[in-house]
């Protein structure tokens, strides 16, 4: 396989010398900047991690040797011990996810004629760097219903489970109603055919109060009929409680119940504009009026994503973000390179297209999988920016990992090279294995 | 835009038999696959665009609104964050800076890798396997084990805060992945080619300019693209490499203590830092894929 020694340069001398000098030549400069670079600096950090803060640093660290007590406050330190459980969630949840996510969209675009389209956006993320991708999802991840887009959505969904009330702050302007936002509000007061009644609310933000509300209106009594008003039970100056006065906005599309003497509900009825509403086919007395809970119910107020609970989930899912359009386009190209002459086969003798991805595909690009498998793994060890930069100051220490600690205990203001150097260390450990296999892989194929 | 496509299309026979109707009943079959991806493109866009429409509203109205107003109400859109930016910061500068780190870290590695590359593919030397198994065992050799060491070094040195520091740091890093990368390219080369240009009696220098280099360009090209986003993304090396010399990642990570605040700088200035790899992803697509498929792991 390697060109034979009889093909030696023709220009004579001793040419076995002639060419270790040309290797040697063509090697230099990768050497020593892999020399300088990566191996001294490799051992030295080894060494370094048997020193304490204070040691001195030379061209190799002396002085204040410390034996492993670096090693014994990497797992004993609180926010290192955080730090590690925070890896290790990365490590068993992120590459399985995003070598998943990945075989799903590869198998998906197989046969979708757009395939070109969708590969390219979701692979878009790749270019990006993961500084700028944790500032897209510190965006995304805002608490504010308003301004947090994920939180839009969320609650969207929720408002269609559980519509939020119109009035969710509002209070009874007097204690003639009695009740809470929490279970609506009744008027204490019995009211016979032919009564009215008057509903009165403040704590009202104007913001609330919708833009068709009119001048409230006390409505003329109507014989069988029960009527009413619901208004902002509130002006400028303040005004008298319990009192409809002028500039005071009657609150449109209120929902009122009418309860029965025994407490049940016999009517619902919506308010106008002017804040009025009327119970028709109504006789006898005893009833009372009250307003639905549903009027106060609560918005969404959205779910801290960036909270010390949920950070790390969070973070991991913008990384998938960034990271299932490699593992698809790999897996992608794995795929094409299965034979179609099986899949079809299976097909034929009537497998079903899930045993197919069960039973042929997944096994086939089982090499594959554990390629992108194995690549995230090493990758996720390594994770930094983006976790520095969605998680926003108060929740820094609930997210940091391993690689974030090293820097953080190195450069971020403590400045202790031993304990840094033991966590690169420990770092390095983690993905001997890897290194390993690299090996093994390289010296089977020689 | 270049393909995303690494594979040649399957051919799929079609049954000449098959009925209109038999086709309408497919298409109808596939189109909830075609709405659940299509809301997964959706999906995986909105975050970007999300950055880009934050950076167009103004600081009081970002506070009002939520970025995706602006598809409602678009005279909410300004460019004068991006005025602000470019007119009143360090950002532009940064972004200079940015470039040059990146144009240097992406030519040195290849150059030297190449070089590299080269001998471990053709010239035969004693010793070499166990060498390349060296080099492929650096590959996976996290950077966190050079940063305190080096950081000394560049004092020592004078490097500390310099492009060049920089721009060393990230050849060492970009070094073993290139070097496998294209030793194994290399070694793709037909051995006649070679073996007549030395039997012509030309040197290994000019085999290496004139054949091997040209040849090579295919994973070059891919190298180069992987090299240049890594180093224009970079943002550890800087933070611990450079103080003033800074790139713009560290340059908006040092705003980001006061998010919201002054969202109208982290906003636009994010967008700006993504516009030139986004560039050339989007232009060398084809070459980045085939550089994630021949180098798996790194």
């Amino acid at each position: 396989m390697e060109p034979p020694v009889t093909a030696a340069p023709p220009s004579g001398g001793p040419g076995v010398l002639r060419r270790n000098a040309v290797a040697l030549g063509f090697l230099l400069p990768a050497a020593i900047i892999l020399s300088v670079m990566i191996v001294y600096p490799t051992i030295y950090t080894i060494i370094r991690s048997f020193y304490g803060k204070d040691a001195h640093e030379g061209f190799l660290p002396s002085g204040q040797f410390a034996g492993i007590d670096n090693y014994k406050s990497l797992f004993s330190t609180n926010i290192l011990v955080t730090a590690i459980k925070n890896s290790a969630i990365w490590i068993l949840v992120a590459p399985a996810l995003v070598t998943s996510i990945g075989l799903v969209f590869a198998v998906l675009t197989e046969r979708i004629r757009w395939a070109v389209a969708f590969k390219a956006i979701v692979f878009m993320p790749m270019a990006i760097s993961l500084f700028a991708t944790g500032v897209i999802w510190h965006l995304m991840y805002i608490k504010d219903p308003g301004q947090g887009a994920i939180n839009a959505g969320v609650g969207a969904i929720e408002s269609w489970w559980s519509p939020p009330g119109s009035l969710s702050n509002a209070a009874a302007s007097t204690s003639g109603l009695t009740g809470s936002p929490q279970t609506g509000y009744v008027l204490h007061k019995s009211i016979s055919s032919g009564g009215t009644a008057l509903l009165g609310l403040t704590a009202i933000p104007p913001t609330d109060v919708p833009s068709s509300a009119k001048q409230a209106v006390v409505p003329a009594p109507k014989s069988g009929a029960i009527t009413g008003v619901v208004w902002r039970d509130f002006k400028p100056g303040g005004g008298v409680p319990g009192k409809v006065e002028p500039q005071e906005l009657g609150l449109p599309a209120v929902k009122v119940s009418l309860f029965d003497s025994s407490g049940k509900s016999v009517q619902t009825a919506s308010t106008a504009d002017d804040g009025t509403f009327t119970f028709d086919n109504v006789s006898g007395s005893g009833y009372k009026v009250g307003i639905a809970k549903s009027t106060f119910a609560a918005p969404f107020q959205g779910i801290s994503w960036l909270g010390s609970k949920l950070i790390t989930p969070s973070i991991i899912l913008a990384y998938i973000w960034v990271w299932a359009g490699f593992a698809m386009v790999v897996i992608g190209a794995g795929l094409a390179a299965i034979s179609r002459e099986v899949l079809e086969a299976a097909r034929t003798d009537g497998a079903s297209e899930w045993q197919v991805f069960r039973r042929i595909t997944v096994p086939m690009l089982a090499p594959v999988l554990s390629v992108v498998f194995i690549t995230m793994l090493i990758n996720v060890l390594k994770v930094f920016d983006i976790v520095i930069s969605i998680a926003p100051g108060s929740t820094q220490s609930d997210a940091a990992v391993i690689a974030v600690q090293m820097w953080r205990q190195s450069f971020g203001g403590v400045n202790d090279f031993g304990l840094g150097s033991a966590i690169a260390v420990f770092l390095f450990i983690l993905v001997i294995p890897v290194l390993l296999l690299n090996v093994r892989r390289f010296r089977r194929e020689v | 835009m270049a393909t995303i496509e690494a594979e040649a299309a399957p051919i799929i026979v079609k049954d000449p038999s098959e009925r209109v109707s038999a086709k309408l009943v497919r298409a109808f079959a596939k189109t909830p696959l075609h709405l659940f991806l299509a809301f997964i493109a959706l999906l995986w866009l909105m975050p970007t665009l999300g950055l880009f429409l934050t950076s167009l509203l103004s600081p009081t109205d970002f506070t009002q609104f939520g970025w995706w107003k602006v598809i409602s109400k678009p005279h909410l859109a300004t460019w004068s964050n991006y005025a602000n930016v470019w007119n009143g910061t360090d950002i532009p500068t940064s972004l200079r800076i940015t470039a040059e780190i990146a144009i240097g870290g992406t030519a040195l590695p290849i150059i030297v890798a190449a070089l590299a590359g080269y001998a471990f593919a053709w010239v035969e030397f004693p010793g070499r396997d166990w060498l390349f198994v060296f080099v492929i065992a650096l590959l996976v050799v996290p950077l966190q084990m050079a940063l305190i060491p080096v950081f000394h070094l560049y004092n020592v040195a004078h490097l500390y805060d310099t492009i060049l520091g920089l721009i060393l740091f990230h050849t060492a890093f970009g070094l073993p992945f290139a070097i496998f990368l294209l030793r194994n390219f290399f070694i793709g080369i037909p051995k006649d080619i070679l073996e007549s240009a030395r039997i012509d009696g030309a040197s290994e220098i000019r085999i290496f300019l004139k054949l091997i280099l040209p040849l090579g360009l295919p994973a070059i090209a891919s190298l180069a693209i992987f090299q240049f986003l890594w180093t224009w993304n970079d943002l550890l090396v800087a933070l611990v490499m450079a103080r003033n010399t800074t790139p713009i990642t560290v340059d908006i990570f040092s705003q980001l203590r006061q998010f919201g605040s002054n969202i109208d700088i982290i906003a636009p200035a994010s967008f700006l830092s993504m516009i030139v790899p986004l560039g050339v992803f989007f232009a060398f697509q084809r070459y980045f894929v085939q550089g994630l498929l021949a180098g798996s792991v790194k």
